[in-house]
């Protein structure tokens, strides 16, 4: 967990408390408990309240109009013969794969080449980086102008002979979804490549030292040194690349919004479309839950481990 | 002698191969960035009888006027800018004063509910979207930017809350004893001894908020309809609608709503990695 301190901070670690109480005064002032409450209100307002709503409103048929009828498990049972969902879901786990495992390698990849510090490497690691700054609306219009039918893509096969791959990339069902990948590594490779960058430079040159000195060529020093060493960024990228392919949504809504036929529909954008194009507020409900309950297994080793850090 | 030349040789050849390489990584990566900057100065008309491929024949600037005054890409910007602003300080000082209070005192349940806050960011949105929907109609913001300021310091909060928790603690317990023993309150160490030093924290964590809230459509298009109060995310979709095909101004569409964004980024640029990696769990 490295990667969780700041890096900023130059100065030593400070000493352990000498027993709890060290820290502050035993009664917390008035003031210090407003400075608490008031964020506390803001995030129950507008997170834990609705959190809770929504949980409710997974048991219910709403059309956002007439009072919800509590159904039960109804649309959980509904799911099971929705062939929509399943193809959402289908999707979204395929997304997380590709996706996740792509710019996990891609992003490690990138890394390693650019860890070096020397001449020119600033502008290798900013070109790579300069997407995670694009909103994903813009990306996916960028892409969108690649992928056109007269677009850039289908002119480059064509100007070096490869006319019969031609395609409408994003209106075939075959491709659709492949399609959107692309930009959206296109723009998290850097991040990634940024969090291991960090977890890279944390390395003490004396375990590659030794291991020269031990005979290890480049690749198992790569193998025995390197991979264990950035254990605990594995852990925080995986958990950074499932909750973001969970909540993925903005990419594919501005490309193709889940379609054609639903072929690059995934859990997220299936769930805004049944709740606010066809109005199905209970049914979305409880797509957002199964979403939820994807994530809640990350969610909760997370919180575990910042658990173990907070104290 | 010959081997030292060698082992240069080798060593230069290493170099170039390296340059050859991430170049190439580069130029891929910028490609599409040059490509919808080209397009953004190309005329309609050239797009069309030679494609978005060809090489540019034309250059105008009427794409970006398009865009900024038909399009409504201003007023877009304008929207994003007093959604995004506000949100920026707002989040990180209720942040900045509940990881005081939790890093700090001996608040009962401090460990429990710096986690209950951090769980309540990581959340997947999705379970959010139809209560905040309609908490914000109850509450008569439904449709305005104030319920989108609402629900991003909301969602925000807690993420702010946890880093910044992690950064006052690693200051020393002395500094403030001393100021303790000098008579200061609460507001005093806050203010003039916790804060400044949470300067380095606070400047990555506002880069990095700027781009998140900026570049933000799922919230948007759900507490907000009119086209009128789009954020830029919102308003590009709406221009892309507006302009099929009309490659040209959407490209300049999007160069005017990755503008900020890149210009935070340029500015602060070491604030932004920094924060990045300070906010891994994001």
């Amino acid at each position: 967990m490295a990667v969780l301190t700041a890096p900023e901070r130059t100065s030593p670690a400070p000493p352990p408390p000498r027993g709890r109480r060290a820290r502050g005064p035993r009664r917390t002032p008035p003031l210090v408990l407003a400075f608490l409450l008031v964020p506390l209100l803001a995030e129950a307002v507008w997170v834990f309240w609705p959190a809770l709503q929504g949980l409710y409103l997974a048991l219910t048929n709403w059309d956002g109009v007439s009072a919800p009828e509590f159904v039960g498990l109804g649309n959980f049972r509904e799911m099971a013969h929705d062939e929509v969902f399943r193809t959402a879901a289908v999707d979204t786990v395929l997304w997380l794969v590709l996706f996740g495992g792509l710019s996990a390698l891609l992003g490690l990849g990138a890394a390693l080449l650019l860890q070096q510090e020397r001449r020119g490497v600033g502008f290798y690691r900013a070109a790579l980086f300069l997407p995670v700054v694009f909103s994903l609306v813009a990306t996916a219009l960028v892409w969108q102008a690649i992928y056109q039918p007269d677009g850039v893509l289908n002119q480059l096969l064509e100007s070096v002979g490869l006319d019969s791959l031609r395609h409408a990339w994003l209106a075939d069902q075959d491709t659709a979804l492949y399609a959107v990948i692309v930009p959206a590594l296109w723009r998290q490779v850097g991040y990634v490549m940024v969090l291991y960058l960090a977890g890279l430079k944390g390395i003490d040159p004396a375990l590659y030292e030794a291991a020269k000195v031990d005979g290890a060529g480049p690749w198992q020093r790569f193998r025995y040194v390197t991979l264990p060493q950035l254990r605990g960024v594995n852990a925080v990228v995986l958990s950074v690349i499932i909750i973001d392919s969970l909540r993925s949504f903005d990419v594919v809504w501005s490309l193709t919004r889940g379609g054609p036929y639903h072929s690059s529909e995934l859990l997220s954008t299936y769930m805004y479309s049944t709740a606010f194009q066809s109005l199905r507020l209970g049914y979305g409900s409880a797509l957002a839950v199964v979403i939820f309950v994807l994530a809640f297994g990350v969610i909760a080793s997370y919180l575990v481990r910042a658990f173990r850090e907070a104290d | 002698m010959s081997a030292t030349s060698t082992a240069v040789r080798r060593k230069r050849a290493a170099t170039a191969g390296f340059h050859l390489g991430a170049g190439a990584l580069a130029v891929l990566w910028l490609l599409p960035i040059a490509l919808v900057l080209v397009t953004s100065l190309r005329s309609f008309d050239d797009i069309a009888v030679h494609g978005l491929g060809s090489w540019p024949r034309s250059f105008t600037l009427d794409n970006f006027r398009q865009a900024w005054v038909d399009g409504g890409q201003q007023r877009a910007l304008i929207n994003s800018l007093v959604v995004t602003i506000p949100c920026v300080l707002v989040t990180l000082t209720l942040a900045a004063m509940a990881a005081f209070a939790l890093s700090r005192y001996e608040v009962p349940f401090r460990r429990s509910l710096l986690l209950l806050m951090l769980g309540g960011n990581l959340l997947p949105p999705q379970i959010l979207l139809i209560p905040v929907s309609k908490l914000s109609e109850l509450m008569g913001v439904y449709d305005t930017l104030p319920a989108l300021i609402g629900v991003q310091i909301g969602f925000g909060v807690g993420f702010y809350v946890f880093v910044l928790h992690g950064f006052m603690r690693s200051i020393p317990v002395e500094i403030q004893q001393a100021a303790v023993i000098d008579g200061a309150g609460p507001w005093q160490i806050f203010w003039r001894i916790i804060l400044p030093l949470t300067r380095p924290a606070l400047a990555a964590l506002s880069a990095l908020s700027f781009t998140w809230i900026f570049n933000d459509l799922l919230w948007a298009i759900t507490v907000l309809r009119s086209d009128s109060k789009m954020p830029i995310t919102g308003a590009l979709i709406g221009l892309q609608g507006q302009f099929v095909s009309m490659w040209n101004v959407i490209a300049a569409g999007s160069v005017i709503a990755a503008a900020p964004t890149v210009a935070v980024f340029l500015r602060f640029q070491r604030h932004f990695v920094a924060g990045l990696n300070l906010g891994a769990v994001k």
